[in-house]
This record gives C-alpha cells, structure tokens and sequence, in this order.
C-alpha cells in the first residue's frame, strides 16, 4: 500500500496554499468551499483565504470580452501574489488560471505575472494526490455515486486523481454510466446564449446517470452540478449532489476522523 | 433527422476509439507527431509549394495556382472548355463545395456527376453535405431510396444492397460517357509531387478509368513534405474519421498516363488553391489548416451531434467550421462571428483531432475578434459582461453583491426579465443564493479558533 493518508497527529507536510473559494460558491455553494477547507486542513496544510478574491475572469474571457476579463484576472493575479501554491475546488477556475489565463495575456506586458500564477495553480483532488502525495482516503461513505468528469479538467490530472481518491473510500461505490466523457452542456455563458442544446446536452448526461441509479452525483467541479442540479431539480426528479470535497469531508466524519 | 445525426454519429465516434486502442498503446504520440509534421508544412509553405509545382512539372503534370475559388473555377472551367470536355465525373471534394463548382460549371454549360454514393444523393436531392466524410449523415435510408424512385433508378427499395446496387450501374454508366474527372486529394506529397486519394467506394479510380482528363483541385495546405509521411497519415485518417485501420481505396496519383500505359487520362491538372488560407496563416488561427478534414471533431462533438451540420451555415460543420467558416470568410468575417460562441468548449474535439489542433483555443480566439471587429453577431445571446468585470475587480462591490443576490430568493425572483437569468431558468432552477456566507464561516472561526 502507498503513503495511506496519515492521521491527524501526523499532519503530511505544513503546507501552506493559498485558497480560491471560487465564485460560483461565494454565491450558492459555501458548503464545498468549506468541505475543501477541511479537508485540506486535515491534511496539515496552512489554508489562507485572501479576502480579496472575486472571480478567476473565465466568463468574460468565454464570452469573448476578453478586455473585461483581462481586467478581472488583473485583480486575481494581485491578489494571489506570493510563492505560495494556489488551490480551487474546480478544474474549471482552475484551467483558468493555468490555461485560459495564458491564453488571454498572450500580447500583453504583464503575461509574466500570468504565467508564474499558472505556475501555482492547482485543482483541490489533482493538489491531494500529486502535490502532498496522498493516494488513499480514510473514513467512510457508505454510498453509490456517480462521477461526473467536468471538460476543463480534461489533459489536467484531476480526473485520475479524483478517481483514485474516491475509490480508495471503504464503503464507496462508484457507477458506471454511459458516455462518461461527455459535456454536460454548462459551458458557462453557453447555457444561456444556446439553452435548448445546453439542455439536450444536460438530458442526456442526466438519462445516463440516471440509468446507473446512484445516491449521489458528484463531480469536481460545482459549475457542472449548478447546472445539472438545476435540471434534475427543474424535472422534479430526486439525485442529490455533492462536490468532491464533500465527500471526502464526509466520509472523514463518517470514521470519526474530523 | 437529429436522432440519425446522433446515432451515427456517435457510433464513429466510439469505432475511432477502438480503431486506435487496439493498434497503439499511445495514440497521442500519433496525434502530436502528425501535427508536428503538418506544422512544419505550413511554416515552410512556400518552400513545400515550390518543391510540389517543380516535382509536379517534371511528371508532365499541369499546375496551376488559384488565388480564389472563383479562379479555381475558371481554371476548371478552361481546362475542361480547351479539351472539348462536356461531362465530367467528380470525386468528393470539399474544396469544391467551398468554392461551389458545380453549380459554376452548370451553368457553363457543363454536366458533373457526384461518383461518392452520399454525394450523388445529395445532388439529386439539390441539397448539401451536412458532414465532411459521411455527407448524408442528415438522412435515413427511406429518403435515399425516395430519391432513387424519384430519379427513376427503380421502383421504391430500401434495401442497402438494392440501394448502392442502383448507384453502381447509374455511375458505371457516367463513368463512360464522362470526359474529364475531377478529384480532390487527402495529401499532396511534395518530395515526390504525387497526391494520395483516400476512397471506401473506389469512386475516385473509375473517375479516372475512362477519360482523357484529370482534375485535382487542392488546398495548399494538404502538403505533406515526404512519401513516409503518408505511412503516418494513411494510418490516422482512416482511424480517425471511420474508425477503420486503413480507408478501403488508397491511390497514388503521380502524373498522366505514360508512354506505355494501357490506360489512363492523358493530362493530369493540379490546381493549388489559396482561397484565403494565406490569410489564415498569417492569423493567430494558422494551426487550423492542418486539418486533414477526418471529420472526427465532428463525431465527439455534443453540440454538433444536437445541431447536425447545417446549424453551421457554411461547407465545414461542426467544430473545424466553426473555427474555419468565419476564417474564410474573410471581410464577412462578422457574418460568421456567431460560430465559434456555438460550442461549450468542452475540449473534447482537441483530444480526438489527429493532427492536434487546439479547436478551443482557436474558438476562444475567434470570441475575442468576434467582440473587437463584430461586436452584434458575436455578442448575440451573450449577457454582457462590463458590469461583472467592474465588481469583479473591486472587492467592496463584489461584496455588495454577494448581499444584493438574495433577492434571487425572494419567490418567483427567478422569473425577473433578466434576458440571462430566464434563458437559465425556463430549464433549470437555481439553487437558494447563499452569497458570502462562505465567508462568514471563516471570519468566525479565525475569531473563536477551536
Ligand atoms: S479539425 Fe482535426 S478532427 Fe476536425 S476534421 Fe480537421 S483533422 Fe479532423
């Protein structure tokens, strides 16, 4: 067995990062961001939130205003300073920063400041499992779950890192379902400028889920599950959600660990 | 029509993932190295293209350069016109359809004949091609053999057999009677100025096994530096678009007949066409023309498996036409500005692509001229975003807002007409705004640590 995850008096390394709530929890989803604050204090890390944070400009820099985004990654990239490594609950927000960031800045003087925040830059299950080196989750969740794999983490290691995380949990089933590569229609400001093939998309991603009769959709990132959320909610069907940090918050207090 | 598009769709889709894996245990170095190569082609395309004409030239092949596909046309059109040709049979080709050939010729008083079953259909049906190698993916087997019954190939079947039975003896009958026969070309390989056709038909050989005149019209952007090359690029293409390990039909077409041969066109034209893709190689787009038009971004694409082609308004559906379409379109550039928003950018297009073009960088890039130069088109749909920007980089504000949204839980909020807030609603809920409270929870532990 490799490095199972050290108990609490064992703390892995005193790491201290710097958190991003990410904006879509600011507004609707505190308790992920608090999950993924708990967990990562579990670990041993030093979790500091800068106060000033907003947003990491990936709707504008979507939308294609990418003057309104630059200005807004401006204030992420001031905000972020430091040597420290930054870490999100989503591979969005966070592909953002690596990528997408980048990608905006191109011709820009400051791309610099861009790219050393890329640098730093990590997806909470990708930052466990390849930054602190934890491969194996205690406690316990005694529950079937489907995990939704969200597009921006493609080419990151977040998928694997999540996967292998959640099925290292003692009691935890993973579903299969159909077509687990595919969007589920988000795409930010996509799913209000095309809603109808937003939705197509999101119906079908929900029927493959559905198929596999979880307890719980979870997913890495809280953009996909606003939206899928949304729809099973809308539909009046019952598929409750969670985001990865949940999980594993819970299921360190389901073994008495937290 | 939707439910054929997905289905078939989906189903290349899933043969390419299979065609890959079974073969490779890293289909990635594939993809990288292909795109590599066909990079390296286009940074040095002037020196490729001098290398084609003289290699070309030293066969006995024509070649021409059109700057437009206006010229491409009439160029095709002289040729045709100096060799006496009335009838020609022609391959599939997208290029043609990008610069609408057909219709150009007709009304020169020339007949062409689509040879590829899903083409001819799609002539006989005045309709176009809603996929790059599946053309009639857009239509059922019923609507094929009403076509047939109304061209009167035979009474009503929609038996497969019967179907590409009756295309085979109506071509075989063109095939004949034709002059000249036009093709397209997969690759055009500059060490040894020859093209490579890729077929699962064989339509392209009988294009050519009767008459006195071949036609290539290509891209300058389908040139491969070296005869090697088309080892890699046989390999992925057929992969990539069918999911098969290699296309049925492989030709190597190196000049006219030669003295000798039994059979034959006696003159080969190759005409380079330009057709703004100079343009696009000068752009922050250029690694769009390494496409090698497989058509497998069109198979894992969720949007243009809903949409189906023509939801694309141009000759490329799909990803490669939302990225190509408003590029070639050049000064109406913001006619197509909409396209590269029809896409969610989930990236799954970049992970098939086998020439490893990042379709979403492309598309985002493309969002960004859309906002500069066609501001209307693109934004079309799109809430705009300068306020969000001004709170967004102003914490005191954002923080307002935070304490502002809760009046999206006051009931029937979600009904406020905010053109973004019911195009997400008339699908979805929101959940209960809880701005700030995340916040909240930790200014009050730093205040009583436990
Ligand atoms: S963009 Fe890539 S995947 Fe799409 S048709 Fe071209 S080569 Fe194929």
């Amino acid at each position: 067995m490799m490095n199972p995850i050290p108990r609490k008096d064992q703390p892995t390394r005193k790491q201290k990062l710097l958190f991003m709530a990410t904006c879509i929890c600011d507004a609707f989803f505190d308790d992920a961001a608090r999950a993924a604050v708990e967990v990562l204090e579990y670990l041993g890390c030093e979790v500091v939130f800068p106060k000033g944070q907003t947003c990491c400009g990936q709707p504008a820099f979507n939308a294609g205003d990418w003057k309104a985004s630059r200005q807004v990654v401006r204030h992420t990239l001031e905000v972020f300073k430091g040597m420290e490594p930054v870490v999100a609950p989503s591979g969005s927000c966070t592909a953002m920063l690596v990528h997408g960031a980048p990608l905006e800045f191109e011709e820009e003087e400051d791309l610099s400041k861009a790219l050393d925040l890329a640098s730093r830059s990590w997806e909470l299950a990708d930052f466990i499992v390849n930054t602190l080196g934890v491969v194996r989750w205690e406690g316990r969740f005694p529950h079937k779950i489907a995990f939704h794999r969200s597009c921006h983490s493609r080419g990151s290691g977040t998928v694997e890192a999540a996967l292998r995380l959640l099925s290292s949990i003692d009691g935890l089933e993973l579903a299969e379902f159909g077509e687990e590569n595919q969007c589920c229609g988000f795409g930010g400001t996509f799913s209000v400028s095309f809603p109808n093939i937003s939705a197509a998309m999101g119906n079908l991603k929900i029927d493959h889920v559905t198929a596999a009769r979880p307890q719980f959709l979870v997913s890495a990132d809280m953009g996909c599950l606003l939206h899928l959320g949304g729809m099973i909610d809308k539909a009046g069907k019952q598929l409750p959600r969670l985001h990865l940090a949940q999980v594993l918050r819970d299921s360190l207090k389901n073994g008495g660990l937290l | 029509m939707q439910s054929s598009v997905f289905k078939m769709a989906t189903s290349l889709a899933e043969k390419r993932v299979s065609a890959f894996q079974r073969d490779y245990t890293d289909p990635d170095r594939l993809r990288r190295l292909a795109g590599q190569i066909k990079q390296h082609t286009l940074e040095h395309l002037d020196h490729y293209l001098e290398l084609v004409e003289k290699q070309f030239r030293k066969k006995g092949v024509k070649v021409h350069f059109a700057s437009t596909g206006d010229r491409c046309n009439q160029i095709v059109l002289d040729i045709l016109q100096q060799n006496d040709c009335r009838k020609i049979v022609k391959s599939k080709s997208m290029l043609s359809e990008e610069t609408e050939l057909n219709s150009f010729l007709s009304q020169h008083g020339v007949e062409s004949v689509e040879t590829d079953l899903g083409e001819l259909i799609v002539q006989l049906d005045n309709d176009h091609p809603s996929h790059i190698i599946a053309p009639i993916i857009h239509k059922s087997r019923r609507e094929m053999a009403q076509c047939f019954e109304r061209e009167g190939l035979g009474d009503y079947n929609d038996e497969p057999e019967v179907i590409t039975r009756r295309a085979r003896d109506y071509l075989r009958k063109q095939y004949m009677e034709a002059d000249a026969g036009l093709t397209g070309a997969n690759f055009v390989v500059a060490e040894s100025g020859r093209i490579s056709l890729v077929t699962n038909e064989g339509n392209a050989r009988f294009c050519l096994a009767a008459t006195r005149v071949h036609i290539v019209i290509v891209g300058i952007e389908k040139i491969l530096p070296r005869d090697r090359d088309l080892a890699l690029f046989h390999n992925i293409i057929a992969r990539s678009g069918t999911g098969q390990r290699l296309t049925v039909y492989n030709q190597f077409i190196g000049g006219p007949k030669a003295n000798g041969q039994p059979h034959g066109p006696q003159e080969m034209h190759v005409v380079l066409v330009d057709n703004r893709r100079t343009e696009v190689l000068a752009s922050n787009c250029r690694e769009i023309l390494r496409c090698i038009r497989c058509g497998a971004c069109q198979n894992i694409c969720p949007v243009y498996r809903q949409a189906s082609g023509f939801a694309y308004r141009g000759t490329y559906g799909g990803p490669v036409g939302s990225v190509l379409s408003p590029l070639l379109a050049g000064e109406n550039f913001g006619e197509k500005a909409d396209l590269p928003k029809a896409s969610s950018l989930c990236g799954a297009c970049r992970e098939v692509c086998p020439v490893d073009i990042p379709i979403p960088d492309l598309l985002l890039r493309l969002r960004d001229k859309g906002k500069r130069e066609a501001p209307k088109k693109s934004g079309a749909g799109t809430p705009p975003m300068g306020i969000w920007a001004t709170m967004a980089s102003h914490p005191a504000t954002w923080n307002a807002a935070l304490r502002l949204g809760y009046a999206l839980n006051i009931p029937h909020a979600q009904a406020f007409p905010i053109p973004a807030l019911q195009a997400w609603c008339n699908v979805r809920k929101l959940p209960p705004w809880r701005g700030g409270k995340f916040r909240q929870w930790m200014d009050d532990r730093k205040d009583s640590p436990k």
